[in-house]
């Protein structure tokens, strides 16, 4: 820090400069009030009772069972609105995607991990309920910062964030999540908590 | 002469009984490496390692070859041989005072007379304190043939903490000695057939223990290493198989004082009440009593924090040391009087 000024100034600082009104610089210093020497015999037993004391409790902790969740067998439930991995979403009854290709989403990302290629529908290649839909979808994971904001923009309810956080691979490139692959039902890896839990 | 060494065999059996305690000895280490892994989980409500293997078991086998496999590296600014050897001058101490544990009476095995005991001389707690004056040198040359300042802190603090406690631990001793009238550890032993030590010698008892661990260097007085202050203490720059020997020194040191406070202090291989089982049993009881005062070690690990280094001082010098004078004194007042 070569910045800091010497050492002389800062021992005599100008209070006048800096008088605010209803603060008196001394004011707020408050005397550390000690408790008195024990002496050695209050200090030997103090001793001896505390390291007892410190005993006791983890040889409590010994006599528990162990609180660790053993993660790959054992896995942690989630709550119904954790934000996880993306899901892209069809009408269930016509089977078309209810993505309309709008771009909303990939407005509203702060990380700019969405990419969307709208196309227009045509009678025989009809995909999509509106207009054009997505010919593109991708959704870079391995920048997604799982905020939510793309399910919040999306006005059709086209996507929205599932529960799964196993999201971990050996090779960027497959972070990259097509929309077959956002489209195709995820697997249910990830346990959801009961109401109440 | 330098010390009578009492032994009846013939040398083939001494040649057996070497292999068998030194085999003995090493297998208990990782069996402590193991528990003591375990226990600090469960002190903290964890498992502990339990991936390798069954329950664990296999974690210390597989750090040891992790260890052994890594790649031999020193600092350049080390001094070569004695890196080198600082680690093994460590090892062969804590092996060397594992010899003298007794665990058990003489025996007859295959007609011949056999003391379960590496060996056992006239001097026993001057020997373990020997051994324990030249394993510091393990510690004070690999931290100061590092080359690196955090090392150097390790060994002069691991330095100053020896002299400090190793007083009071060789005082806490004497009014064993003198209620005992003897220096061999057998003798010792035998001599607690009425009543074992730590009741009447109880403060000698509690100065040998704290002084026990400052001595292995471990929790609540492991300055040496203190991680947070000096990253690693003597062996911050050892890697692969010389730390792995610090590692397992340490671990037969921690056997080394439970076996010495097991058969100082608390009988050795005689059972409580009287009673008197067959000359088998001897070593499982010895092995018991270890166990219990490795527990404590680790109990007082995951318990208690490191002391900061002018409380260590203070505390070996201003308590354990007079602690243990006036233990001595009076002992030696009471012998003089009752005889």
């Amino acid at each position: 820090m070569s910045d800091t000024p010497p050492k002389a100034e800062q021992a005599t600082p100008d209070t006048t400069a800096l008088k605010v009104e209803g603060w008196n610089p001394g004011d707020d210093v408050i005397e550390i009030v000690r408790s008195p020497d024990p002496g050695p015999g209050r200090a030997t037993w103090r001793t001896f009772r505390e390291t007892a004391r410190g005993l006791l409790t983890t040889f409590g902790r010994f006599t528990e069972t162990p609180v660790t969740v053993e993660y790959p067998e054992e896995k942690t439930p989630v709550y119904p609105r954790f934000r996880g991995r993306h899901k892209l979403h069809r009408f269930e009854d016509s089977g078309l995607e209810k993505c309309v290709g709008c771009s909303l989403c990939a407005a509203a990302c702060p990380a700019d991990c969405i990419r969307v290629v709208a196309a227009e529908n045509t009678p025989e290649n009809r995909v999509s309920a509106g207009e054009r839909y997505a010919a593109v979808y991708e959704i870079n994971l391995s920048r997604c910062i799982f905020c939510g904001y793309c399910e919040v923009a999306c006005p059709f309810d086209a996507i929205t964030m599932g529960h799964d956080y196993e999201l971990s691979d050996y090779d960027r490139s497959d972070l990259i999540f097509t929309k077959e692959m956002l489209l195709a039902e995820p697997l249910e890896r990830t346990p959801l908590r009961n109401e109440g839990e | 002469m330098l010390a009578v060494v009492g032994y009846f065999e013939p040398w083939w059996i001494q040649i057996l009984k070497a292999i068998l305690i030194f085999a003995v000895g090493l297998q208990l280490v990782p069996v402590v490496l193991l528990a003591e892994r375990k226990l600090l989980g469960r002190f903290q409500s964890r498992y502990g390692p339990n991936r390798v293997g069954p329950y664990g078991a296999l974690q210390p086998l597989a750090d040891i070859l992790k260890l052994l496999t890594k790649e031999q590296s020193r600092p350049t600014t080390s001094v070569g041989l004695l890196f080198a050897i600082a680690p093994l001058i460590s090892i062969l101490t804590a092996v060397a005072a594992f010899a003298i544990i007794p665990f058990g009476d003489t025996q007859d095995i295959f007609g011949t007379k056999v003391g379960l005991y590496g060996i056992d001389v006239s001097i026993g707690p001057l020997y373990v304190f020997a051994l324990g004056g030249i394993a510091f040198y393990g510690i004070m040359l690999g931290g100061w043939s590092s080359g690196s300042k955090y090392s150097f802190l390790g060994a002069m603090r691991g330095a100053a903490q020896l002299i400090s406690y190793e007083v009071s631990q060789g005082l806490a001793l004497v009014g064993v000695v003198i209620t005992a009238q003897t220096l061999s550890l057998t003798g010792i032993v035998t001599a607690q057939k009425g009543m074992w030590y730590f009741i009447p010698q109880f403060f000698g008892f509690l100065v040998f223990l704290v002084a026990g661990f400052a001595e292995t260097n471990r929790a609540p007085f492991d300055v040496t290493e203190a991680d947070a202050e000096l990253v690693g203490g003597y062996n911050t720059e050892y890697g692969g198989g010389g730390f792995a020997s610090y590692y397992f020194a340490e671990y037969l040191n921690v056997l080394v004082v439970s076996g010495i406070v097991t058969t100082i202090f608390l009988g050795g291989w005689l059972m409580p009440f009287g009673i008197h089982p067959p000359g088998w049993v001897d070593p499982i009881v010895v092995l018991f009593k270890m166990s219990l005062i490795t527990f404590l070690f680790i109990w007082i690990r995951a318990t208690l924090p490191r002391l900061r280094y002018d409380q260590l001082m203070s505390f070996g010098w201003k308590v354990l040391l007079p602690l243990a004078t006036v233990n001595t004194l009076v002992t030696a007042i009471v012998v003089v009087a009752v005889h």
